[in-house]
């Protein structure tokens, strides 16, 4: 691109009317949350005017101007609403200052080619858009509750002492209550109990079938696969239905045992899975090499396949632990007081009596799942670069 | 394989142990598919056990009906004479009175008879206090007249003794056919209490059924008996005709005069065979009833209501998952891997993420007093007094159950995407197609199928959702999975939330089975 040179962009007929646009529609936000509209959408039009031309015409540097725009506007929140307005401010200055840049810089034909036209700019930029507003709906709900954690007030919002980031605001109590309650210390002792044991279960069992179903010739393997994955397929409740059924015939309702069977149930089609795709471009040749050097075939699984599937292998365990970990539809049922889990207690808290330690609990899980999330694809990544299929 | 037929001078090709070549590479492959095989057992044991058993138990008990002939056999057996005709049924016979008054003798010691009006209660309301009423007035019922004229014949009736002596001899199951079967019930019953039969005197049934015996039985008959107590029988026998008699049928209306509706007995009737379609028929919004198959009442139609509102309402969630999946899929495979790999952890995170911190999160956002509505407030855009209904309610199922499954959609999107190659939409513009035809007539159908698997894989998992819709749901976003459960839990109706069940998965393995055709199983990917 830099060797072009950028079409020149109207200042005047483009830069500026789009910037009033822009500030009158801030100006409406401000002025409407202190109750006067009209007012607020015209000084909003006319600072995102004064401040596009501003930066334009005098301040050339990129970075200087956003911050300079966006401490003069943390000013002028904090003049007009206290400590609360200085984060409007913030993000007001930096939007228009940033905006003005994108605009008057062409910044915002970036990303098309030099020829399109200004109807194939302007749907390709509102296709980001779209596509942002659709990445910020599928992680905007899991954020917010993380500051909401740690509300010291029992309500299930942001308090205006919140707002005006009060330190009074702000306290650890709900995860005081977490640590200390009986209820959800007993309910993670549950949890840290079933998932490893129904992990183990469905690992070292569907390691082992996962090597018997990728040999070349095995009878009857899309049926064996059918039944194998089904747990996967057939909705919670009706596997919730069944297994209650089942196990109160035979004496397992309501005992760490059953729960931990029909966990590991669950947990099975997760690790055929990867570890099926795992022995996928696992190489056969290696195994007879070490079978003709005289290594027994018990040998030869632990010292030359386990370590290259090792990937597959930890990563269905992942996810048959966290399905396990996060399960609480068959637990419910399953399950008696006695084993009682996170997620079932988080359950009832949300039914019964709400309490914002759930969302203590929540954030603790967030971050647990974004260490699970890295480490799956750590070794996703480690895994693809061992089979040559990742080019990074 | 061929030579053998090819050079049949030179015989079969022989491996070097001398075996023919065939037969040996049989014996290699045979000894590898059991070495797979064995390698594969002990999960599918431990899943089918686990599993696939429970999922069988749950078929067999959507229409298993023991309960009503294990109860009250003996009422079964006799109904079966017995002609129910839309309600003008001829009133059931003393013999039917007869057989139920020994059948919940016996079930009322073992409190049965409240297990069996709980099942019919489901199919005709009053049916669950009638049986416990009965319950606690069949011990009093007048019957003792019989008891004391044979005692005031013969005190020998008064010893349990007597009675043990002649039951057990041979021949008199043939002359007392009712006594005899009376008197293996007042067994169980002596044997559940603890005691010892000898010295436990018979309850009035017993007497009651002598009674019948000798009324019914020609004297001839009794006097060919020979076995224990054959003069108290023969003695008894020709004063009977003389005793005062009970009605059992006054007995049991004097107990709830119910007792005279053939309704009763024609469920009694209706719901006697050990299996039924009663269940499936509840779940479809009809009924089982006396007289045939009958629409349930306008007012207790729900199931049907239910099924479709699930459809519609995964439909719903199928269709906003495309709406907003295929946007993000298409951004996804056409930026550079590095910053696609970057982004591709925005959809994986909520995918980690646990279901419940997910729905608390929507309940956070979503609820009156919540996070979006004090924006909206804070804005001036709805006013505090009229905050918006957006939470216990279809619109708040959809929007939390889209979140939830939308990486779902996106994944298998994004990886059919991923391989097409943008060598064809330059190939359509540069023929001069315009943006969107060489869009909508060359990218989109080889989309297609990432669009068709990521919707039964999101229509499989949403119609049988039960967590989200029951916590966000209210009471008109819940599916069908939520009213299984309240079976389950709450209504104690096991056989209708195992027909429910089976029905629902019907309906996923049928998806199940085209997801097959079109992805096959195999390459179901995980992220």
């Amino acid at each position: 691109m830099s060797k072009y040179t950028k079409p020149a962009v109207d200042l005047v007929r483009f830069v500026l009317p789009l910037m009033a646009l822009a500030g009158a529609a801030m100006g409406f936000l401000v002025g409407t949350a202190n109750a006067v509209s009209l007012l607020g959408t015209v000084l909003g039009a006319v600072c995102g005017v004064a401040l596009a031309w501003v930066l334009a015409s005098l301040v050339p540097s990129k970075r200087a101007g956003i911050l300079a725009a966006t401490v003069l506007f943390a000013i002028g929140g904090l003049v007009i609403a206290g400590t609360a307005g200085i984060v409007g401010g913030v993000i007001v200055g930096f939007v228009l200052s940033w905006l003005s840049y994108w605009l008057s810089t062409g910044s915002y034909r970036a990303g098309t080619p030099i020829y399109a036209t200004s109807g194939q700019v302007l749907w390709h930029n509102t296709f980001k858009f779209i596509c942002g507003a659709i990445f910020f709906f599928l992680i905007a709900p899991i954020l917010t509750i993380i500051p909401l954690s740690f509300n010291a007030e029992n309500f299930f919002t942001f308090t205006p002492a919140m707002l005006s980031f009060d330190p009074e605001g702000y306290s650890l109590k709900h995860y005081r209550d977490f640590f200390t309650n009986p209820d959800w210390q007993q309910a993670l002792k549950n949890s840290v109990q079933i998932a490893p044991a129904a992990t183990l279960i469905s690992v070292s069992l569907g390691t082992l079938a996962a090597i018997g179903l990728s040999q070349p010739h095995v009878p009857f393997r899309r049926a064996i696969m059918a039944i194998l994955i089904s747990p996967m397929i057939v909705p919670l409740i009706i596997s919730a239905a069944g297994m209650y059924f089942f196990y109160s015939r035979i004496g397992l309702q309501g005992t760490y045992v059953g729960v931990v069977l029909a966990h590991a149930a669950l947990g099975i089609p997760f690790v055929i899975i990867t570890v099926t795709a795992t022995l996928v471009g696992f190489d056969k040749s290696l195994t007879r090499a070490a079978a003709n050097m005289g290594a027994d075939p018990v040998t030869t699984f632990f010292r030359v396949q386990m370590p290259l599937i090792l990937p597959g292998v930890i990563s269905g365990g992942l996810f048959a632990f966290i399905t396990s970990f996060d399960e609480v539809v068959v637990v419910l049922f399953v399950g008696s007081a006695g084993q009682k889990t996170l997620p079932w207690q988080m359950f009832t808290g949300l039914r019964e009596q709400i309490s914002p330690t759930i969302l203590a609990v929540a954030t603790i899980l967030v971050v647990i799942s974004i260490m699970l999330l890295t480490v799956v694809e750590l070794l996703r990544r480690r895994s693809e670069r061992l089979r040559g299929l990742s080019p990074g | 394989m061929t030579d053998a037929t090819n050079s049949p001078s030179t015989g079969p090709m022989l491996s070097a142990d001398g075996t023919p070549l065939k037969k040996s590479l049989q014996i290699a492959l045979r000894r590898q598919k059991l070495r797979a095989l064995a390698l594969v057992a002990p999960l599918l044991l431990f899943v089918l056990v686990s599993f696939i058993a429970p999922i069988a138990d749950m078929l067999f008990r959507s229409v298993e009906n023991e309960i009503v002939s294990e109860t009250i056999p003996r009422t079964v057996i006799a109904l079966e004479q017995w002609d129910y005709q839309d309600g003008n049924a001829a009133a059931p016979s003393d013999d039917i009175y007869a057989a139920l008054y020994v059948d919940l003798s016996e079930a009322e010691e073992f409190k049965t008879h409240t297990r069996l009006g709980s099942r019919l209660n489901y199919e005709t309301t009053g049916m669950s206090s009638l049986l416990r009423k009965t319950g606690r007035g069949i011990g009093r019922m007048d019957t003792d007249e019989y008891t004391k004229q044979f005692e005031a014949l013969d005190p020998k009736w008064e010893d349990p003794a007597v009675w043990v002596a002649m039951m057990q001899s041979p021949g008199i199951a043939d002359i007392l056919p009712e006594t005899a079967s009376a008197w293996q019930s007042w067994q169980r019953i002596v044997a559940n209490k603890n005691d010892v039969l000898a010295e436990e005197q018979p309850e009035d049934f017993i007497y009651t059924m002598l009674y019948r015996d000798l009324i019914a039985q020609p004297a001839s008959a009794i006097a060919a008996y020979s076995g224990s107590g054959a003069e108290m029988l023969q003695a008894a026998d020709s004063a009977v005709d003389g005793f005062e008699a009970i009605s059992l049928r006054e007995q049991f209306l004097d107990i709830d005069k119910d007792w005279a509706d053939p309704q009763i007995w024609g469920t009694i009737k209706a719901f006697s065979s050990p299996y039924t379609a009663g269940y499936f028929l509840s779940s479809v919004d009809l009924q089982l009833t006396p007289a045939g198959i009958e629409p349930q009442p306008e007012n207790q139609q729900i199931y049907m209501l239910l099924f479709g509102r699930t459809m519609f309402m995964s439909m719903v969630i199928m269709g906003s998952c495309i709406l907003l999946g295929y946007p993000i899929a298409y951004l996804l495979s056409n930026l550079p891997l590095r910053t696609s790999n970057l982004l591709l952890i925005l959809v994986l995170l909520p995918f980690w993420t646990s279901l419940l911190v997910r729905t608390s999160a929507w309940k956070v956002l979503l609820q009156q007093q919540g996070v979006i509505n004090d924006i909206l407030v804070w804005l001036g855009l709805v006013s505090d007094a009229d905050r918006l209904v957006m939470i216990n309610n279809q619109f708040g199922t959809i929007v939390a159950m889209t979140h939830i499954l939308l990486p779902f959609m996106i994944l298998p999107l994004y990886s059919v995407m991923k391989t097409i190659p943008p060598s064809y939409v330059r190939a359509a513009k540069s023929l001069g197609a315009t943006n969107w035809t060489a869009f909508w007539r060359v990218y989109f159908p080889q989309s297609v199928p990432g669009i068709g698997a990521g919707s039964i894989l999101v229509f499989i998992l949403s119609i049988g959702y039960y967590i989200t819709p029951e916590l966000v749901g209210g009471t008109t976003g819940t599916f069908i999975s939520n009213r299984i459960a309240y079976h389950i839990s709450s209504s104690l109706n096991w056989g209708l939330a195992a027909a429910l069940g089976t029905i629902l998965l019907a309906v996923v393995l049928l998806l199940y089975w085209v997801y097959d055709r079109i992805v096959g199983i195999d390459n179901v990917s995980l992220g």
